[in-house]
């Protein structure tokens, strides 16, 4: 064995499949002077790689993950350790088969192959299902099981191969190295090793090596448990490893795959057993490995059952034993995404981690681009570490949140779903005044924002004329009738609504204007207070976010963005500061209160209460000033995302309930209407087709294609801007529409109001794809009260993309007809912006 | 036939065997808990013999609370009932455990007496081989140890042992007691069905005077490390010449 290095450009920790692939991409990137250690012996170091149950299903409801999925196929397929077998997820009961025909709706969204099967049909691919405990099935011919451990090793060794990197087993890091905010190096058991970039991908370890780093890594290790039973006399024909579909039970939150003569039966519906990084055994202490543990039949015991019930031929003999049963350790994250990119705190340390078999060479993939080219290719925004707030971090909430998300790794999970638990960590300045008037509470980034006021239950009878009911149950899940009802009040009188979950910093300093002049597209050298709504590229041209930039001085901008987001735009906009300090970011997120006062009577109720001016004369739209509300000072920004006359009012958070009460006690001539985010997020910003980032914005799609590309190019340079402009040349392959449904009647009679991504069709029901392959998907939806209309945002291709073109969109596996209202940016509601810009 | 087969629960040791601070015990913290290997082919023996003898197989124990966990695994494998003696200390030493199960197998035996009573030869963690030997003595019943054949008459049992120059047997009239060692059979797994139906199993909780134990353990130590020493010899082909050298030093060829 070759002698351990003192230095390195790259030190992997973690020989798992991640960390494999990570150094087989990054070698083919042209990356030299690599190190891969692992405490473990290879080709299995005793992650939870070594006893995964290797089996890929393509679709998941959310994207990112389905795209992770996707790609990993792929390369699992171009290394030859992939087998295709097919795979049913079997509904036991109505809500189950319901959930197949959604599944069936995101296959078609993400362009995966699949279709609905009767009873009949699932027999038919597997045999010894028992007939009267199934109701139906959905069925993905490209469900696969892999050899991941291969896989793993064939990219290792293709980088040792290339030269560009060693490989030492059996050797443990005891420490990171960090020197003022960037990565040195680690050390180990075999000595220390400088290093230029560090990668973790210690899987369920990782928040421990991450400690010694002083970054947080929040997964927790969670226990999946499976057993093998067999020999099962039925499967002993079968050559190779599997011969018939794999079975997810979703209805019981079990699988049964095959393997050889007998049968793998997992499950993810025992309670939720959490294991500290520091209790998971030794390689040496560990009667399996580290992260098989003792099974605790207990927790096993109906699941068994279940599994009987549902295979008795196969599985209820007396011949058919147990062979092996583990208590198998997995990660898990507070939002069930996984964790990859640079760390906030700590320059040059990467992270890959929360990644399962699936994902594992298609998360590789994507931090070797990221670290190679700056941006990859596919959408890194929902699996972006840096997505997470400090409080995130705390043990506490990482277990709470993994507790309550492992039951729903299995279960029907609707796409507005809260988390009940680790609930009211962020509180806005406002929150004692909107908690009095009945808020109903949804959280983003820990904020609890008002989702609509249960106090507004009059409005109901006051436009009941003007609303329509959700007959649906599952429409009508995690919402209120009331939101429709606060969208009309708000355009009929004024609203205010509590935005403090925004993320707000202070770029300060000389050179302030270069770095925000660096990442945005809109020009940055305006006035002093000019406010500007920009979107942020990255370096491939793609949209990696949109927020508000406002000039406070010559040297001074002031960056608000939202909560969701915010903290990975932090990061963005610090990664680009100059490096002798003299740009300064000043976080004021937990400094401000913002309420949001927007509407005809807006303009009425604050100039009630102030003697300053506010008028549109000497405080246009889009510029932002400070002024006095009675006792409090406010710095307000004229913008609106709900496209009326207003402002959103800034002040320091001790002053929020005053500011607060003033406002509500002025308002109450102007019939005042708190209004929540169900309005601001959805019904009102879709009348105005506003955009949301991480639904129509990401970084697949470009500004040409969003329809949000400016009349001008600035001269000076910014990230992204020559894709950008190559994009302006070349025709689109795809434009941002808004569309509205023609008839929400199903065939049974029952009107629908979809919630969720569900695909596009032509009006024959085919799938629509661009050139460039992206299948046409609703990224948003929802009722605009006041056009009377309910609003489809998705993207077509220009063939597709004409205002009066009649489409079809599907839901639940029912086909309802659409039109396609706009081509572009200009809303259904006041399009020419009069009621914004007074 | 009416067998009774005692086990032990013992930790499932790992690789290497850590010690708690006193070294009193082992680290439990990482393990799950089993029976030993000989008791698994006692378990085997006892569910083979009722199922070709007819009849029925009681598991017997002697422990905490949580040992019912390898009671319903010995049921799930086809065992009929359990006795759980339970105990609040950690270990009993071997005198006292004998003299606990033979007042319960004397006064189970009243009510329906057994023919035949099965012991592994030794637990996993103490491995003292003497508890069978020691019951067998309390009830006055005729023993052979470490048994790896066993055939059953009319009345009685031809018990054989394995020694170096061949096999020993034993004839001896029933009731006997019996101490097996692996290699008799191979024990089975549980199976699905099984571990649901032992779910309702009768599993009896007993409790037991302790006489005091006559050993008193001082301390666990380990053993010296033995040093292992790997010289690799080369990859493919180039090894041959250095394992030729090899052969030759240790003289092979």
């Amino acid at each position: 064995m070759s002698q351990f290095p003192k230095q390195a450009k790259v030190v992997i920790i973690g020989a798992g499949i991640v960390g494999n692939c990570v150094a087989g991409h990054l070698a083919e990137r042209g990356w030299k002077n690599m190190v891969l250690i692992d405490k473990g012996p290879l080709p299995n170091p005793g992650g939870s790689t070594g006893h995964a149950s290797n089996f890929i299903f393509p679709v998941d409801n959310g994207k990112p993950l389905t795209q992770l999925t996707m790609d990993s196929k792929r390369q699992y397929g171009e290394l030859g350790v992939e087998r295709i077998c097919g795979g049913i997820e079997v509904a036991r009961t109505e809500a189950s088969v319901a959930d197949t025909k959604r599944r069936i709706a995101s296959s078609k969204c993400w362009g995966i192959d699949s279709q609905l099967l009767d009873v009949d049909g699932c027999v038919e691919l597997f045999p010894w299902l028992n007939r009267d405990k199934i109701k139906g099935g959905f069925y993905t011919p490209s469900v696969s099981v892999v050899d991941s451990l291969r896989a793993g090793t064939i990219m290792r060794e293709k980088a040792q191969d290339m030269g560009a990197l060693s490989v030492f087993a059996n050797t443990e890091v005891l420490d990171v190295d960090v020197e003022d905010g960037k990565i040195k190096g680690v050390k180990t058991d075999r000595g220390d090793i400088e290093a230029e970039y560090v990668i973790i991908c210690c899987g369920v370890w990782s928040p421990r090596i991450g400690e010694m780093a002083g970054v947080q890594i929040p997964l927790a290790p969670v226990v999946h448990q499976m057993i093998d039973a067999g020999p099962i006399p039925q499967l002993a024909h079968v050559k190779g490893e599997i011969g018939y579909p794999i079975i997810r039970d979703m209805s019981v939150k079990m699988y049964e795959r095959q393997t050889s003569g007998t049968m793998e039966v997992g499950s993810y519906a025992h309670r939720s057993i959490l294991i500290d990084p520091d209790d998971i055994p030794s390689n040496e202490q560990a009667k399996l490995s580290p992260t098989e543990l003792p099974f605790t039949s207990e927790d096993f015991e109906p699941q068994l059952e279940d599994a009987l019930e549902l295979m008795p031929e196969l599985l209820d003999n007396d011949k058919v034993e147990i062979q092996y049963a583990i208590n198998g350790l997995i990660s898990l994250t507070p939002d069930g995404e996984p964790l990859i990119g640079e760390t906030p705190e700590v320059k040059n340390l990467w992270v890959a981690a929360a990644i399962w078999i699936k994902e594992g060479p298609g998360a590789a993939r994507m931090l070797a681009e990221w670290m190679t080219d700056g941006a990859p290719e596919l959408d890194p925004n929902h699996v972006d570490i840096a997505r997470f707030y400090p409080y995130a971090g705390t043990k506490k909430f990482v277990w709470d949140r993994a507790t309550e998300g492992f039951p729903k790794l299995y279960d029907i999970v609707h796409p507005h779903e809260q988390y009940l638990d680790s609930r009211n960590i962020r509180l806005s300045p406002f929150h004692s005044r909107t908690k009095e008037l009945g808020a109903v509470y949804f959280e983003t980034a820990g904020w609890e924002r008002p989702q609509w006021y249960e106090s507004n239950k009059t409005l109901l009878e006051e436009y009941a004329d003007r609303l329509v009911e959700r007959t649906n149950e599952w429409d009508s899940r995690w919402w209120s009738p009331i939101i429709d009802a606060e969208n009309i009040a708000l355009r009929e009188r004024v609203a205010m609504t509590d935005l403090s979950a925004f993320t707000i910093f202070d770029i300060v300093g000389p050179g302030a204007l270069d770095v925000v002049q660096k990442v945005a597209v809109s020009q940055m050298d305006n006035k002093v207070g000019k406010a500007c709504y920009t979107l942020l590229l990255n370096h491939k041209g793609g949209i990696r976010s949109d927020l508000i930039i406002a000039r406070t001085g010559k040297d001074s901008f002031r960056v608000i963005t939202g909560g969701g987001h915010g903290s990975v735009d932090k990061k963005w906009f610090s990664d680009h500061l100059p490096e002798d300090g003299t740009v300064q970011l000043h976080d004021q997120t937990s400094a401000l209160g913002t309420v949001g006062v927007w509407g005809p009577s807006a303009r009425d109720l604050l100039e009630s209460v102030t003697d300053d001016d506010i008028s549109n004369e000497d405080f246009p739209y889009a510029t932002v000033k400070k002024f006095r509300i009675k006792d409090i000072p406010v710095w307000a920004l004229r913008m609106s995302y709900v496209g009326e006359y207003g402002w959103e009012l800034y002040t320091n958070a001790e002053h929020g309930p005053k500011l607060w009460d003033i406002l509500w006690e002025a308002g109450q001539k102007y019939r005042v209407v708190p209004v929540g985010i169900g309005v601001y997020g959805t019904n009102a910003r879709l009348e105005k087709s506003f955009r949301l980032f991480g639904n129509e914005l990401d970084t697949e799609y470009n500004p040409v294609e969003a329809g949000m590309a400016l009349p001008r190019v600035k001269a000076q340079d910014f990230i992204g801007k020559e894709a950008y402009l190559k994009a302006r040349d070349e025709d689109p392959t795809t434009l941002l529409c808004t569309l509205t449904v023609d008839d929400h009647t199903d065939s049974k009679g029952e009107k629908r109001y979809m919630v969720g991504n569900f695909p596009v069709l032509t009006e024959d029901g085919e799938s629509i794809v661009d050139a460039k392959g992206r299948p046409a998907y609703v990224a948003s939806c929802g009722y605009g009260a006041v056009v009377g209309k309910y609003i489809l945002m998705a993207y077509l291709p220009p063939e597709y993309a004409k205002a009066g073109n009649k489409l079809k969109v599907e839901y639940f596996c029912e086909h309802f007809p659409v039109t396609v209202d706009i081509v572009g940016a200009a809303p259904l509601y006041d399009p020419k912006h009069e009621r914004l810009k007074g | 036939m009416n067998i009774l087969v005692c086990v032990k629960r013992v930790p499932d040791i790992g690789a290497r065997i850590d010690l708690t601070e006193d070294r009193q015990a082992i680290t439990t913290k990482n393990l799950g808990f089993c029976i030993s290997p000989h008791e698994e082919c006692a378990v085997e023996e006892a569910i083979q013999l009722v199922e070709k003898h007819g009849g029925q197989a009681t598991v017997l124990t002697l422990g905490p609370a949580d040992a019912e966990e390898q009671l319903r695994d010995c049921l799930a494998r086809g065992i009929d009932r359990g006795i759980l003696i339970e105990t609040d200390q950690p270990e009993w030493d071997s005198r006292e455990t004998a003299t606990a199960l033979a007042e319960v197998i004397r006064s189970e035996a009243d009510k329906e007496p057994f023919d035949l009573i099965l012991f592994g030869n030794e637990s996993a963690d103490s491995t003292g081989c003497q508890v069978g030997i020691r019951v067998a003595h309390h009830l006055n019943l005729p023993c052979v140890a470490s048994v790896k054949k066993l055939q059953i008459g009319d009345g009685d049992a031809t018990a054989s042992r394995e020694v170096d120059t061949g096999w020993e047997v034993f004839s001896l009239p029933m009731p006997a007691l019996i101490t097996v060692k692996e290699g008799i059979n191979l024990p089975r797994y549980p199976s699905l069905r099984g571990t649901m139906k032992a779910k309702k199993k009768p599993v009896d909780r007993l409790s037991a005077d302790k006489i005091g134990a006559s050993l008193k353990m001082q301390q666990l130590v380990h053993p010296p490390e033995q040093k292992k020493e790997v010289d690799m010899l080369g990859e493919g082909s180039a090894a041959a010449s250095r394992i030729v050298e090899v052969f030759k030093a240790l003289e092979v060829i």
